[in-house]
């Protein structure tokens, strides 16, 4: 089972591969893994989706992820009332046949056509990963050229930050 | 105060209460060699820096203190890299200063520039990179702090060498402030409740003792809580010293080459009480078959070490000096003689297997034995040396055959299982421990490893005593190869023309070598009672086995049996 993993940590260099190094050195399955600022200078917030055979082998994850001196806090999303993203730019073959076809396509997903060319063009999205798995499969049929994702961000809803919950 | 860099870090070592540093100089560390000099600061050089590593472990495990350990950049820092991985294997408190090329130079692929924070991530508790001189109290301080609180382990501080000439203004921090790092001390009292809850209703009850016990020197409250409920009790390859050897409730280490009536135990009991152990793969043998009639509690400080391999029924989180205490304080509200009428008929089984299959060797031979080497070294030192091993056969004999009285007295590579580590760590500990007898007892192949150091140990006549349970083979390979690969003997065979006493006559160490069996007392009594160093070198047959032994992927109750 996926679960998504908010790691805080002090926002020093190395931090984000000590906790990378340590997840595949211990063996564990990391599916996607996010890094940035927050509120707080000092602080960096690391998205981890890992894949976990168990509850036993997710405890693992958090109780040696917990070990690293330089993690502050780590919070267990999954399950929880959440909002969660994924950004996607997509390139993809479109001829001017093509073209009002796609764009077509990227309105009823929500997403942003970021760049024309004669041959191509640049599709942004944000959304949960499975809405981006589904444009890519329509888009699929056009010809894809290129797909950068982010990897999953995750946030709780309600009032409270996560360093609280 | 103004000072440099270098100069700081010897007042943070001052203000840490170091008594001696294990380093090895090199071009980033001139700064701070001079500053060792000037302010005369005591120092043993080994003759490798794995050698200074393993002496610092040495040092840590035989005196509770952190251990301290320099080395210069690149070829320097890396020389230490096996030594870091076996204190952290063994969670042994370390503080490791290496020099490091000067902040411009860094990422160049400069001349002896290495990555030594990157190298050494996944072996450290923690490690640092200083960029800015002002930097270096906080972090020297953050990393003793690290190193000795919450579950013990080695820390690295990576030092720039311009950064050891530059000024600031001296002030020690009094206090570590991390958010991220809160070693838990005291635990939870409701688990003790839970734990007496199942001691209450168990029958076959077992305490499985490990090196958490001689880390947080609680033996003293753990013999108490034996002697108070009568429940039989093993022990891990590092708990050994931690239960006096030959109390009646004991009965030795368990795992590969455990006793017969501890491995049995714990194949039938009905409640594991681990305390202060990891649950290595050297000890449960096949997991699904560890214990697997018994529910487990697990006492440790390290969360993480809860369910890694086998899954507690229980946990008690927290640090043994305050768990085992409030535990035993729990138990008191039974009566002692209660319990240990209770676990009467559990114990006599044990006591029936002890009896029965006994640890055993061949007696009627002419040849030197291992086995009765090492029980002849533990009468002659009555149990009272600091044992230091090295790793293999000689390793688990000695663990078999010395009955260890004291907790810290034998020191071994029981996590990584590093051959070369005897013979320097002996010197560390000796010099940690100056009225203890260090004995090091390791094997010919393991000797090699490091034998360099006999040379440091005859300059500072340090009074180890080495024992080379000589073989002239890579014993413990041999011995797999034997039983496992058809007697091919790839490369575990070291016949060679050299001879161990000239070695060590010509780095200064007095020898003799053992080689009549009638002469073995008299030869272990001379070396033992000499001043200063000495070595033996004890011809034992190449073909004898540690035994018995359980082999891997087999259940602990599937022994080979030996004598």
């Amino acid at each position: 089972m996926k679960h998504t993993l908010v790691v805080l940590v002090e926002n020093k260099p190395g931090v984000l591969t000590h906790v990378s190094g340590l997840i595949s050195r211990r063996n564990f399955n990391i599916e996607s893994i996010n890094a940035g600022y927050t509120e707080e200078a000092d602080m960096s917030r690391i998205t981890i989706e890992v894949d976990a055979d168990d509850e036993y082998e997710l405890e693992q994850v958090v109780n040696q992820l917990s070990k690293l001196i330089d993690v502050i806090k780590i919070i267990d999303l999954t399950g929880k009332d959440r909002v969660h993203r994924d950004l996607a730019l997509i390139k993809v073959k479109a001829s001017p046949e093509n073209r009002a076809e796609i764009i077509n396509l990227a309105e009823i997903f929500r997403a942003h056509i970021v760049d024309v060319n004669k041959e191509t063009m640049i599709i942004e999205l944000t959304g949960e990963d499975v809405k981006i798995d589904a444009i890519c499969e329509l888009l699929d049929d056009y010809g894809i050229i290129e797909i950068v994702r982010t990897g999953k961000i995750a946030i709780c809803r309600g009032p409270k930050a996560a360093k609280d919950v | 105060m103004k000072m440099t860099g270098a100069q700081a870090i010897i007042e943070c070592l001052k203000k840490e209460d170091v008594q001696v540093v294990f380093g090895y100089p090199g071009g980033s560390v001139l700064t701070l060699y001079d500053a060792l000099y000037m302010s005369e600061f005591p120092h043993v050089l080994p003759r490798h820096e794995q050698g200074a590593i393993h002496a610092a472990d040495g040092y840590a495990r035989a005196t509770g203190k952190v251990g301290v350990c320099m080395a210069t950049s690149g070829p320097g820092a890396t020389n230490l890299i096996t030594g870091i991985a076996t204190a952290y294997m063994d969670s042994v408190p370390l503080v490791l200063i290496t020099g490091q090329v000067a902040v411009p130079f860094l990422g160049r692929d400069s001349f002896q520039e290495a990555d030594i924070r990157g190298i050494t991530t996944p072996i450290t508790k923690h490690n640092y990179l200083v960029r800015d001189v002002r930097d270096l109290p906080k972090t020297v301080k953050e990393a003793f702090h690290i190193a000795r609180t919450g579950r013990p382990g080695p820390v690295l501080i990576d030092i720039p060498k311009n950064i050891f000439a530059e000024e600031i203004d001296f002030a020690y921090p009094a206090e570590v402030n991390l958010r991220g790092y809160t070693p838990i001390s005291e635990g939870d009292s409701r688990t003790m409740d839970a734990v007496f809850d199942e001691l209450k209703f168990a029958q076959k009850p077992l305490f499985f003792v490990g090196g958490g016990l001689n880390l947080s020197d609680t033996s003293e409250i753990m013999r108490k809580i034996v002697a108070y409920t009568g429940v039989p009790t093993v022990s891990s390859l590092m708990g050994l010293g931690c239960i006096l050897s030959n109390d009646p409730r004991f009965f030795g280490m368990i795992g590969m080459h455990g006793t017969y009536a501890g491995n049995m135990s714990t194949t039938e009991t009905d409640l594991l009480i681990g305390i202060g152990v990891r649950f290595d793969d050297r000890v449960t043998g096949r997991l699904d078959q560890f214990a697997s009639n018994a529910k487990i509690v697990h006492f440790d400080i390290d969360p993480a070490e809860i369910n890694k391999n086998v899954r507690a029924n229980i946990r008690v989180i927290g640090d043994l000096r305050w768990t085992l205490e409030k535990f035993y304080q729990k138990l008191q509200e039974k009566p002692a003689q209660e319990w240990q009428d209770q676990f009467k008929p559990w114990l006599e089984k044990l006591s029936g297997w002890k009896k029965e299959k006994p640890l055993m060797y061949k007696k009627d031979t002419d040849e030197i034995l291992p086995q009765p080497v090492i029980e002849k070294i533990c009468e002659i030192t009555e149990g009272n040396a600091v044992i230091v091993t090295d790793v293999g056969q000689n390793q688990m004999w000695t663990a078999q055959f010395y009955g260890f009285k004291h907790p810290r007295s034998l020191l071994t590579s029981g996590g990584l299982g590093t051959m070369g580590y005897g013979l320097p760590a002996s010197m560390g500990a000796q010099v940690g421990k100056p009225n203890k007898k260090v004995i090091c007892i390791c094997g010919d192949g393991g000797f090699m490893m490091n034998c360099q150091e006999l040379m440091t140990i005859a300059d500072l006549n340090l009074s180890v005593k080495v024992m080379i349970l000589n073989n002239r083979s890579l014993g413990m390979v041999a011995q797999w190869q034997r039983e496992f690969y058809n007697s091919h003997y790839a490369h575990s065979c070291m016949r060679t023309k050299a001879d161990f006493v000239q070695i060590a006559k010509a780095m200064g160490v007095p020898a003799v070598r053992l080689d009549k069996k009638e002469e073995i007392e008299a030869v272990l009594k001379k070396a033992i009672f000499s001043e200063g160093p000495f070595l033996v070198d004890i011809r034992i047959p190449e073909e004898e086995d540690v035994l018995p032994m359980v082999p891997t992927g087999a259940g602990l109750n599937q022994m080979i049996l030996g004598g």
